[in-house]
């Protein structure tokens, strides 16, 4: 029973130099991000392309924090993508669970129409999109892009929730339900727990997408203090120069959140939950 | 416990009736198994009782009182599925005691039947594991355990072995079995193996297209299949159907051969015969009723299946208790055990001989 195959050393290497060559490609930018951040305004230019900086400072943090509206930037785009990612997350479950479990008239036809409104290139619709949003009088304003970005979102949001209902057996509920559930408890307390993962990978991508959009916010927004943070960055680009090193250290700090709301939605990304329900 | 009632119930889908004509009276206690190929309606029909598929029309009853629109929840009957359905983020415990958690039984009552019911179901040791971390039979068990717990008026079984493999699912048959024993609680089972519809039911539904064939004993429907699909889905192996003219005193097979069914008064009428591989006798070649060439011979130790080619008529299946030394390509006689030959007319209904 000798023939489990012994690794060749030289594999073992080659996989984690492959490794570690896609790592330092993947994360090199974002070095390079945090490395111009932490260099002084005079050694930009000078040092050039050096890995290193040979000072370092943490006075473009302390000037974006303090003496720019990156703080309001910041707020806005925490706010506008929360409310995107919870209210595209809400009507997305909702629909997604529609698709999976119900049969009704027009189910085609709605996910037909879904799919239609992801063929078009976004900068087609941004003239009449902006007509409506004036018309309405929330230019300037915070919900309008919590309401464009939901609408955006929530086609994509759905058919990624649907595929997560679709992967629970309905068995489950039919079980719940013989066990003395009202069909909603038997969502509350058997698929809800089931979803955490589609829930979570939802909102993650709804989020991120919401955190980093340039597009509508740039349209929608031109009131200093209604600027989400990707349109707030170009601030740091004036008539004649480009302020490298605080725009670094704001889109560092931009990081942040992100990488928060990751660390804590990642638990229920994993995989493999409903494994056990069924034969197997 | 519960009587358990069906008048006239159908079921459709639109224009597509996938049940029909459906009556059955079910005894309180008494142990049902539908049986029929796949997409014959019993699962829907199974369904239906349970409350999860809605009746299209006719009546469905417990105790003479109609419940076709009350909900499952209310309708006091507990089931197992197929696929287990355990619910992958509880340990078995939970599981096991959902239903007294919604029912909002208190704690220690929930516990206390719960580990009781794990001990009678060989789980004591197995309450805080996740489905995930247990075997086919254990899941088996576990959702058997689910319904046990809730001392349901009726227990419903929708092809609850069919995952398991042949040594698992002996075992748990007989657990089956002796389940219904000791609650004595009425039990609709459903199953395409007429195995277990024969070893556990008290009466066999035999469905096919959307129709009752035939409601029966398990000794009924062998003896007296009322057609000829009954007669070829209950028994193994299958039983032996060939075309036949009928005559007065019997009937004439396809090689001209004459048999002679002295007790059979409608063989006239009759234009299938129909034998079980059991009925019928090997005898010296050139004597019985028909002369055979042997094609495949298994020998099981208990039994040896004969497969058996006869001139004008094709391949006939005989099985003989014991060994019986035979050779492929040895010629051989067969006799017919014309006492328990089956005659069915032109539209497969069997013509019964006099009792």
């Amino acid at each position: 029973m000798s023939a489990v195959k012994k690794t060749n050393p030289a594999l073992i290497v080659g996989k984690y130099a492959a490794l570690a060559f896609y790592l330092i490609f993947a994360l090199f930018p974002l070095y390079w991000l945090l490395k111009i951040g932490l260099t002084p305004d005079a050694l930009i230019y000078s040092e050039g392309t050096r890995l290193f900086p040979s000072e370092i400072t943490f006075s473009n943090f302390t000037t974006v924090i303090f003496q720019t509206d990156f703080v309001a930037y910041f707020r806005n785009s925490l706010m506008v993508s929360l409310g995107a990612a919870f209210f595209t997350t809400l009507f997305a479950a909702g629909a997604g669970y529609a698709f999976s479990r119900f049969v009704f008239a027009g189910k085609r036809i709605i996910i037909a129409l879904m799919l239609v409104t992801q063929m078009f290139p976004l900068l087609m619709i941004i003239a009449p999109i902006y007509k409506v949003v004036a018309d309405l009088g929330l230019l300037n304003s915070l919900t309008s892009l919590v309401v464009v970005y939901t609408a955006f979102n929530i086609p994509f949001a759905t058919f990624l929730m649907q595929s997560f209902f679709d992967g629970i057996p309905k068995d489950l509920e039919d079980a719940a339900m013989m066990d003395g559930c009202s069909r909603f408890q038997a969502l509350r307390k058997v698929v809800f727990p089931l979803t955490l993962p589609g829930l979570g990978a939802t909102l993650g991508f709804v989020f991120t997408a919401a955190w980093s959009e340039l597009l509508f916010a740039l349209m929608l927004i031109s009131r200093n203090d209604a600027m989400t943070f990707p349109v707030g960055l170009l601030t740091f680009v004036s008539k004649f120069s480009v302020d490298w090193g605080q725009m670094m250290a704001a889109g560092v700090l931009a990081l942040i959140p992100s990488c928060l709301f990751f660390i804590f939605i990642q638990r229920y990304l994993v995989q493999g939950l409903t494994s056990g329900a069924v034969k197997g | 416990m519960a009587r358990i009632e069906l008048r006239d119930v159908a079921k459709r889908y639109g224009s597509v009736e996938v049940l029909r004509d459906i009556n059955l009276e079910i005894q309180d206690g008494e142990f049902i198994v539908l049986v029929g190929p796949s997409g014959c309606g019993k699962s829907t029909l199974l369904r239906m009782v349970a409350g999860l598929e809605p009746i299209s029309s006719g009546d469905f009853l417990i105790d003479d009182e109609r419940m076709n629109d009350v909900r499952p929840r209310d309708r006091d009957i507990a089931m197992v599925f197929q696929s287990y359905a355990l619910y992958p983020h509880m340990d078995v415990a939970r599981n096991m005691g959902f239903s007294m958690e919604i029912r909002k039984d208190p704690l220690a009552e929930r516990k206390s039947k719960v580990a009781q019911a794990a001990e009678t179901l060989g789980l004591a040791n197995l309450t805080d594991r996740l489905p995930k971390a247990l075997s086919g039979g254990q899941r088996q068990r576990v959702a058997m355990g689910r319904a046990i717990i809730r001392d349901p008026q009726a227990f419903l079984f929708d092809e609850p072995l069919s995952n398991l493999d042949a040594a698992l699912r002996v075992e748990m048959r007989l657990e089956i079995a002796r389940l219904h024993q000791k609650l004595s609680a009425t039990m609709i089972y459903v199953t395409h193996d007429q195995v277990e519809a024969l070893t556990l039911a008290d009466r066999i539904v035999v469905l096919n297209g959307g129709d009752i064939q035939q409601v029966g004993s398990p000794l009924e429907l062998y003896e007296r299949p009322a057609n000829k699909f009954v007669a070829q889905f209950i028994g193994s192996p299958a039983m032996n159907v060939v075309p036949v003219v009928g005559t007065e005193f019997g009937v004439t097979a396809g090689n001209g051969t004459e048999i002679k069914l002295p007790d059979q008064p409608l063989a006239a009428q009759a234009k299938e015969l129909g034998v079980r591989p059991e009925h019928i006798d090997v005898v010296n070649n050139g004597t019985g009723d028909l002369s055979a060439v042997a094609d495949v011979v298994e020998h099981l130790g208990s039994d040896t299946n004969i497969y058996v080619n006869v001139e004008g008529i094709g391949s006939i299946m005989v099985r003989k208790h014991g060994n019986i030394p035979v050779k492929p390509g040895e010629r051989l006689g067969l006799r017919i055990q014309t006492e328990n030959a089956h005659l069915f007319a032109t539209d497969g209904t069997a013509l019964r001989r006099v009792a």
